[in-house]
């Protein structure tokens, strides 16, 4: 009984809660990069094999696992590049800039629940606090465009502020449907309460709210086709434009770090997050496969992020004003019908609102 | 007491934040502290578990309100030497402003009393499951829904305001008909035709 391992664990639960925490920040925040890393080179390959190339496949992780490698040479690579500051830059919001991008990234994994008992933070007003901190991740790319003192810069970066103010509004809509779904702002309870089979998730009570939810989430992190904030035809690379070398790459880990966030969010909005799809049937419904856990969480996220992928290698980018369009004058809409819709479905007890936590 | 060292961490950070705002030169600087301020009194908000006013400040000034006076601020042209010139003509009104809001927040405090709050018994924290927002929401939409639906209407008066003022029809401005955009169907732009391949000769 008394291996190291014992040991160790023995030793985890004498730990200090605040040390235990930091800790746990400091596994997800890793994790979540090493994801960004692998993401990039899916990013590749997947664009790769639709437009009938090979995609990376030169760098080797030990001399095996063709292409592995590529995110860590591109890490590498921009690591020991100099990373030129404009000489008529504002110099200090220059450097803060990047990290401005990154930060509100990786916080929002406080409170996403990654399997019933695993979550950092069972914050009561989880929902809100993501609400903010997307909210926040704009200051980063408006002050990246302006203290680049570039025109191109600048115009990417007014491009990407209008447009994520505007999206930030249907997803807020969006995501007061699931509220009022789920009656908790707490994103374990709002999992919770999704319990029972593929058509408990809220995705089927809520279907225009987990679309407009999905395509807002795209234009948030200012992908394809709604990235006209880089748009490389028109401003050349966008907010981003002066950065090199491990700044730019900064940028580039939270467009992805976003991504993964998006993707997770979704998951655990509107299809259950750590629920299993085959809880709740019969026969199947008690073997192992019905068990809530991290990996049917981690399917959903993967399965999300292609659709990511799938866009950008598919869809031809929006203009301008066409975005504008769609945000306020289609999704806005949309949600707000929807919301009225399950005030009806709420009043007659039908869906999420026939379940016991309502009465 | 991990408390107190934060609260007065963000406590100073909160004054330094202020007295940033009307000092800086450059007007970016100003309004970035201002967003620095709100973070910094929202994360005072937090240590009294005040989470729902905590994050709608974030998520409503940080998030919306100061990202769109950033923008008019960075695409104005605007010269301070200008702006600086009746500081000292109308200091008067500034220090005037500054003691009528010290003198009304006092008459709150000492006037009034806090609601019953005793000040000097410390910070009692609510049970674990005690949730903030509910509260704010049970008493805002029975007690004080009223107020509460006034104050949207208010609202909406301005937001019909603002974009009754800047509706201006200009004359010759080229817009696009986005319904007859929408409406474009594929045979209207194009034509496939079929062609006999030539006779090899």
């Amino acid at each position: 009984m008394h291996t190291p391992i014992t040991h160790l664990l023995a030793l985890w639960g004498t730990l200090p809660d605040l040390i235990r925490t930091v800790v746990w920040i400091l596994i997800i925040s890793i994790a979540v990069i090493l994801c960004v890393a692998f993401l990039t080179l899916w990013e590749r390959k997947v664009i790769g094999w639709m437009q009938l190339r090979r995609g990376p496949n030169r760098v080797r992780i030990f001399g095996l696992l063709p292409g592995f490698g590529q995110p860590f040479a591109d890490v590498f690579k921009l690591l020991t590049k100099e990373v030129i500051v404009p000489s008529s830059s504002n110099k200090f919001l220059f450097r803060l800039a990047p990290a401005l991008a990154l930060v509100p990234a990786l916080a929002a994994w406080a409170v996403i629940p990654l399997s019933p008992a695993l979550v950092v933070s069972k914050a009561n007003a989880g929902l809100l606090y993501l609400l903010a901190l997307s909210s926040m991740g704009v200051y980063g790319i408006i002050l990246a465009g302006w203290s680049s003192n570039s025109k191109y810069a600048f115009l990417g970066a007014m491009r990407s502020a209008a447009q994520m103010v505007a999206y930030e509004i249907a997803m807020g809509f969006a995501l007061v449907g699931v509220l009022m779904a789920a009656g908790s702002m707490n994103l374990g309870k709002i999992v919770g309460h999704q319990q029972g089979g593929v058509l408990a998730w809220n995705w089927f009570w809520l279907f225009p709210l987990f679309v407009v939810y999905l395509i807002a989430g795209v234009a948030e992190t200012n992908r394809a086709p709604f990235d006209v904030a880089e748009g490389e035809s028109e401003i050349v690379a966008g907010f981003h434009v002066e950065y090199s070398g491990i700044a730019f790459a900064l940028f580039f880990l939270a467009e992805y770090a976003n991504m993964i966030l998006i993707s997770a969010l979704t998951a655990v909005f509107f299809f259950g997050g750590w629920l299993s799809p085959f809880a709740g049937y019969p026969v199947i419904g008690t073997t192992f496969l019905a068990d809530p856990s991290f990996f049917w969480l981690g399917l959903k996220v993967f399965v999300f992020l292609f659709l990511f992928l799938w866009f950008r290698a598919t869809f031809p980018r929006y203009r301008y004003d066409q975005i504008m369009r769609l945000g306020w004058k289609t999704l806005i809409p949309v949600t707000l019908v929807w919301i009225c819709v399950e005030m009806l479905m709420s009043a007659v007890h039908i869906g999420p609102w026939a379940k016991p936590w309502f009465h | 007491m991990l408390v107190e060292i934060l609260f007065y961490l963000f406590a100073t950070l909160l004054v330094a934040g202020a007295l940033g705002v009307i000092t800086a030169r450059n007007p970016v600087y100003s309004v970035l502290f201002l967003v620095f301020s709100f973070i910094n009194s929202a994360a005072i908000w937090l240590l009294v578990e005040a989470e729902f006013l905590a994050l709608v400040l974030v998520l409503v000034y940080v998030g919306a309100v100061m990202v769109l006076f950033l923008f008019v601020v960075m695409m104005l042209d605007i010269n301070v030497a200008e702006l600086k010139q009746g500081f000292t003509r109308f200091a008067w009104l500034g220090w005037i402003t500054a003691l009528a809001v010290i003198g009304e927040i006092s008459a709150v405090i000492w006037g009034h009393g806090l609601g019953g709050i005793d000040v000097n018994r410390g910070f009692v924290s609510e049970p674990a499951n005690y949730s903030n927002t509910m509260a704010i929401g049970q008493v805002l939409y029975t007690k004080y829904l009223y107020p509460f639906e006034l104050a949207s209407v208010v609202l909406v008066v301005a937001i019909v305001a603002a974009i009754a003022l800047t509706l201006r029809r200009r004359p010759g401005l080229k817009v696009q008909d986005v319904s007859s955009q929408v409406a474009v169907r594929a045979e209207d732009r194009l034509r496939v035709v079929k062609v006999s391949a030539e006779k090899r000769s």
